[in-house]
C-alpha cells in the first residue's frame, strides 16, 4: 500500500534505472568518445547550447519578447523540464516533444515563426534548454492523456518494419552488446539527445536519429516532427525512465 | 544564424607560465565530394585559415584543408609573457572572417 501511493508521483531514481538495467549509450562508448563527452571544452554539443543560451536572450515575433522575458534564468526555470518531455499538451490535445513545445510558445507567445525542425536553431534551444536539467532522471508521465500516444509508441518500437523486417526491439532489446558492423549495439535510449553524432559530424535530434535507425532496416523514415515519433519518443523515454539527462551527449 | 566559436584562455598566468589555449569553431566543413539526397554535389564550404595572436604578434597559424572534420578544434600551448589580449580569426574560403579574443594578466 505504502509503496503503491509513493512511486507514482517520484518516478525512477539513477539508481533505480542502473539496478533495473537501464544503461545509457554513454556505456557503449570507447573511453575517447567519452572523454570528449565528459570535457565541457572539447564537446562539439556545447557549440549548440551555447548558440541556445544566445536564441535564449534574443527577441523575436510580433510581442518582440525573448525567451529570458518570460522564463528569466533558465538554469532555474528550465532545470528538470527536459525530464518531462514528451508530455500531454492540454492546448495541443495530442502529446508533444520538447522542440514542439518550444514551437508552441514561438508561434502563441512570441508570434513569430515556427523553427523548422532539425535546424540549425531548434536544436541550439533544444539542446540548450534539455543542458538545464543534466544529471537529473528522466521522468514522463503516460497517464492520462499520454496513455493513448504511449500504447501506440509501445506499438511501434515492437512493430517488425522494412526490407530487413527488424523492430526496435529485435536490436535494442534482444541484441544489447552485441556488434553490428564496428559498432556495440546500444539499448538505444535517448537519455541524452539532442548527441552530438560523430557520423553526422553535427547535432541531431531524436527523430533524426529515429529516421536513420529506420532507413538502416531498410524501412521508409516517418517525417522529423510526426506523431509517430513523438509517441515512439515517448515510449523510449519512458523505457529509460530514471536515466539522469546527458545533453549534449557525444555519439559515434 | 553565424557560426560561434568557443574559446579558453585562462584569465591570469604567472609569468613564464606556460598555459593551454583551446579554440573551436561551430563550422560544417563541407569537402566537397559529398552528394545531397538527389544527387547533386555540395560544393566545397571549408575554412582556410586560422590564426591565434598574442598581444598582436602572430604566435600560432593553421592551413585548413578539406577532409577535416566538421567543427575544427585546436589546442595548443603558449608561454605567457605579458598581459595582453590573445586573438582568434578564422577565415573562411569565401575570406569572411570570423573573431574572438579574450584578455590574459600576467603577474
Amino acid at each position: 500500500m505504502l509503496l503503491l501511493a509513493a512511486s507514482p508521483a517520484s518516478g525512477d531514481s539513477p539508481a533505480d534505472a542502473a539496478k533495473a538495467g537501464r544503461r545509457s549509450g554513454y556505456e557503449f562508448l570507447t573511453p575517447p568518445t567519452q572523454q570528449l563527452q565528459n570535457d565541457e571544452f572539447a564537446n562539439p554539443g556545447m557549440l549548440w547550447v551555447e548558440a541556445g543560451k544566445a536564441l535564449w536572450s534574443q527577441r523575436e515575433g510580433a510581442t518582440h519578447k525573448s525567451c529570458a522575458d518570460c522564463h528569466d534564468d533558465a538554469a532555474k526555470s528550465m532545470r528538470a523540464v527536459a525530464t518531462r518531455y514528451p508530455a500531454y499538451s492540454k492546448e495541443a490535445g495530442r502529446v508533444i516533444n520538447l522542440e514542439q513545445r518550444i514551437d508552441r510558445c514561438r508561434t502563441r507567445r512570441q508570434q513569430a515563426s515556427a523553427l523548422v525542425y532539425e535546424s540549425k536553431e531548434q536544436l541550439a534551444l533544444t539542446a540548450f534548454v534539455s543542458s538545464q536539467s543534466r544529471g537529473l532522471p528522466t521522468n514522463v508521465a503516460i497517464d492520462g492523456g499520454a496513455a493513448s500516444s504511449f500504447e501506440r509508441g509501445r506499438e511501434f518500437y515492437v512493430q517488425r518494419r522494412g526490407q530487413l523486417n527488424l523492430s526496435c526491439a529485435n536490436c535494442h532489446d534482444q541484441h544489447v552488446g552485441a556488434h553490428l558492423r564496428g559498432d556495440t549495439i546500444s539499448q538505444g535510449q535517448v537519455n541524452g539527445f539532442p548527441i552530438y553524432r560523430q557520423l553526422w559530424q553535427t547535432l541531431g535530434s531524436t527523430h533524426r536519429m529515429f529516421a536513420w535507425c529506420n532507413e538502416a532496416v531498410r524501412a521508409e523514415p516517418y517525417a522529423a516532427g510526426s506523431q509517430e515519433y513523438v509517441d515512439l519518443e515517448l515510449y523510449v523515454r519512458w523505457r529509460g525512465r530514471g536515466l539522469p539527462l546527458e545533453t549534449p551527449a557525444v555519439r559515434r | 544564424m553565424a557560426f560561434n566559436t568557443r574559446i579558453r584562455v585562462p584569465a591570469t598566468a604567472k609569468a613564464g607560465e606556460i598555459v593551454e589555449i583551446r579554440a573551436m569553431i561551430m563550422h560544417p566543413m563541407e569537402n566537397g565530394f559529398r552528394v545531397d539526397t538527389q544527387g547533386t554535389a555540395i560544393p566545397v564550404d571549408i575554412i582556410t585559415d586560422f590564426v591565434c595572436s598574442y598581444d598582436a604578434a602572430e604566435i600560432f597559424r593553421v592551413r585548413l584543408e578539406p577532409g577535416l572534420a566538421a567543427n575544427p578544434y585546436f589546442s595548443f600551448f603558449l608561454k605567457a609573457t605579458r598581459s595582453g589580449v590573445v586573438e582568434f580569426a578564422w577565415t573562411a574560403q569565401d575570406e569572411s572572417v570570423t573573431t574572438a579574443s579574450a584578455p590574459i594578466e600576467v603577474t
